[in-house]
């Protein structure tokens, strides 16, 4: 069943033309991945998403209903962290679970087994300016987890951080995701990234930004900590030749 | 309870030795002045005789302090209640904002002069007429200060909220307050600094008591030492708010003295 269903969707802001006919879905429990040049308009899609944009023409539904401004609830995890440098990190975390109405107490003791596994433990009474940008990031797909919505958007949530760091997260997050059948929806420009976490992905142009690509990666799960399959390098180097056709230059 | 902000033991401090210094010797110019030039203290006292009417006048001074200390005070209440009141209707409802602004702006235009007898006048001699005064004159850049802050909230933590599924109100309290509070505090320190002289200006056109009148009265009788001796008073009132506003600054935006800026 489809969860996010984005029909014929153009948005215009004021002259300039940032999507163009886009279509994609994401079925219920499926993991989808967005890659594309930057500036394409990926974070746009998001906004009309989560409702801080309307489109100019074209469809969203979400579960068969039309996307009304007041029903949403996604995990959302925007490009930059958004965190609230006046709250502390704790408060940062449980933000999410307080606006569905769960006491602070209660919410922070959701929260606080989580963050050893999010590299956060002894950090929860500092406020984000005392974090690195690495830090930072992981709190805010942390703030995004633990609402334990059904659909997650996350618009590169692991951009920011190093190499180790970055697989563990993927990691960890492959399998909570596997584990809480999360409808995912996920932006990267990390081509690896996509192919190592994805069912599917769709690769946007450069702006105004149309589907030029979409690729299914059957590789079978879990994926990480087994050796990389031939068939997700196969489909790495395709990905990584539309995009370089696309673009010229590399990403 | 870990990573405290780092206290530097005697910074503050030393921050104000130039302060200290040059007020002392502009007091200190001023006295050697009035000694060398002979010049007569009905036309300028030396700080050092202001000094002595103080002391000599204390229990004077005392008793007209309090009504002047009570109106700032209900008048600053008054107009902080009011401001915020205000500010949270004009943030919920865009269209009274435009039609009542101007309205605001228009208040800050009044001269004080002309208006202070008027609502003296109206409200008596009470303590109604000056709760008003100092409200009026105080009210402005708290309000503004407020609207301006509310504004200023970072539409990525509005968007991110909204997808949460926030209600407006949420919005409001978990977002838009709290960015709005450092603007806050900028008015705040506006607000305070006129405070008092609002209350003395409203007692001088027309009170019992108060330290507007003990200067009425020593104008029309000549003394400018005892005049200077209840600025003085009204200076060092001031001082203290605004230390107390400043104090109450560091404790609710403790936040923004962590991470990177001293
Ligand atoms: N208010 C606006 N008016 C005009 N153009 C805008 C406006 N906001 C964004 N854009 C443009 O929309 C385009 C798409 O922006 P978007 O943030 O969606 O890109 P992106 O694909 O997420 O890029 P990146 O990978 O760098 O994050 C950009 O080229 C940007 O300049
Ligand atoms: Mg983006």
């Amino acid at each position: 069943m489809t969860a996010l269903d984005i029909h014929n969707v153009s948005v215009t802001l004021g002259d300039t033309a940032i999507l163009d006919d886009i279509s994609l879905h994401v079925a219920k429990g499926e993991f989808v991945s967005i890659l594309g040049p930057s500036g394409a308009g990926k974070s746009t899609i998001f906004r009309l998403l989560t409702g801080a944009l309307r489109q100019n023409s074209g469809t969203i539904t979400c579960n068969g209903q039309p996307l009304a401004a007041d029903q949403h609830g996604f995990g959302f995890m925007p490009q930059r962290d958004a965190l609230m440098p006046w709250r502390r990190i704790i408060d940062n975390l449980t933000l999410g679970l307080e606006v569905q109405g769960i006491s602070r107490k209660q919410a922070r003791t959701q929260v606080t087994p989580l963050l050893a596994a999010f590299g956060l433990d002894g950090f929860a009474r500092h406020y984000p300016a005392q974090l690195s940008g690495g830090m930072r990031q992981r709190a805010a797909l942390l703030r995004t987890i633990v609402q334990n919505r059904p659909v997650q958007l996350l618009d590169e949530p692991f951009g920011a951080l190093d190499a180790l760091s970055r697989t563990q997260m993927q990691a960890w997050f492959e399998r909570r995701w596997h584990a809480a059948r999360w409808t995912t929806l996920l932006v990267t420009h990390d081509v690896r990234e996509a192919v190592a976490l994805s069912d599917r992905i769709y690769v946007l142009s450069r702006r105004p930004a149309r589907v030029i690509a979409e690729m299914h990666v059957p590789t079978p799960r879990p994926r990480h900590g087994r050796p990389v399959r031939a068939e997700s390098h196969a489909i790495e180097a395709q990905l990584l030749e539309i995009l370089l056709d696309q673009t010229g230059e590399l990403l | 309870m870990q990573l405290d902000t780092p206290r530097r033991p005697g910074r503050g401090l030393a921050r104000g030795i130039p302060a200290v210094l040059s007020v002392v010797s502009a007091f200190l110019i001023w006295e050697i002045y009035v000694r060398l030039s002979g010049i007569s203290p009905l036309v300028l006292p030396a700080p050092s005789r202001v000094l002595d009417q103080i002391v000599l006048n204390r229990a004077l001074l005392w008793d007209n302090t309090l009504p002047t200390l009570k109106a700032t005070f209900a008048g600053f209440a008054l107009s902080l209640t009011v401001a915020f009141g205000l500010s949270v209707v004009l943030d919920f409802m865009p269209r009274v904002r435009r039609a009542l602004f101007p309205i605001f702006v228009v208040s800050q235009t009044l001269p004080l002069v002309a208006i202070a007898p008027l609502v003296v006048l109206w409200f008596g001699f009470d303590l109604t007429p000056k709760v008003l005064l100092v409200a009026l004159v105080t009210f402005f850049p708290m309000l503004v200060a407020l609207v301006d802050g509310y504004a200023a909230t970072d539409p990525e933590i509005e968007d991110l909220m909204r997808s949460m599924g926030a209600t407006r109100g949420q919005i409001f309290r978990s977002a838009r307050f709290p960015s709005a509070m450092p603007y806050f505090f900028a008015g705040l320190r506006i607000s305070i600094t006129y405070a008092v002289v609002a209350a003395i200006f409203a007692e001088y056109v027309g009170a019992r008591a108060g330290l507007g009148i003990v200067i009425l009265n020593a104008k029309n009788s000549f003394r400018p030492d005892l005049v200077l001796a209840a600025v003085v008073i009204s200076s060092t009132l001031t001082l203290i708010l605004f230390a107390i506003t400043a104090l109450l600054q560091r404790v609710v935006l403790r936040w923004r003295d962590v991470g990177g800026n001293p």
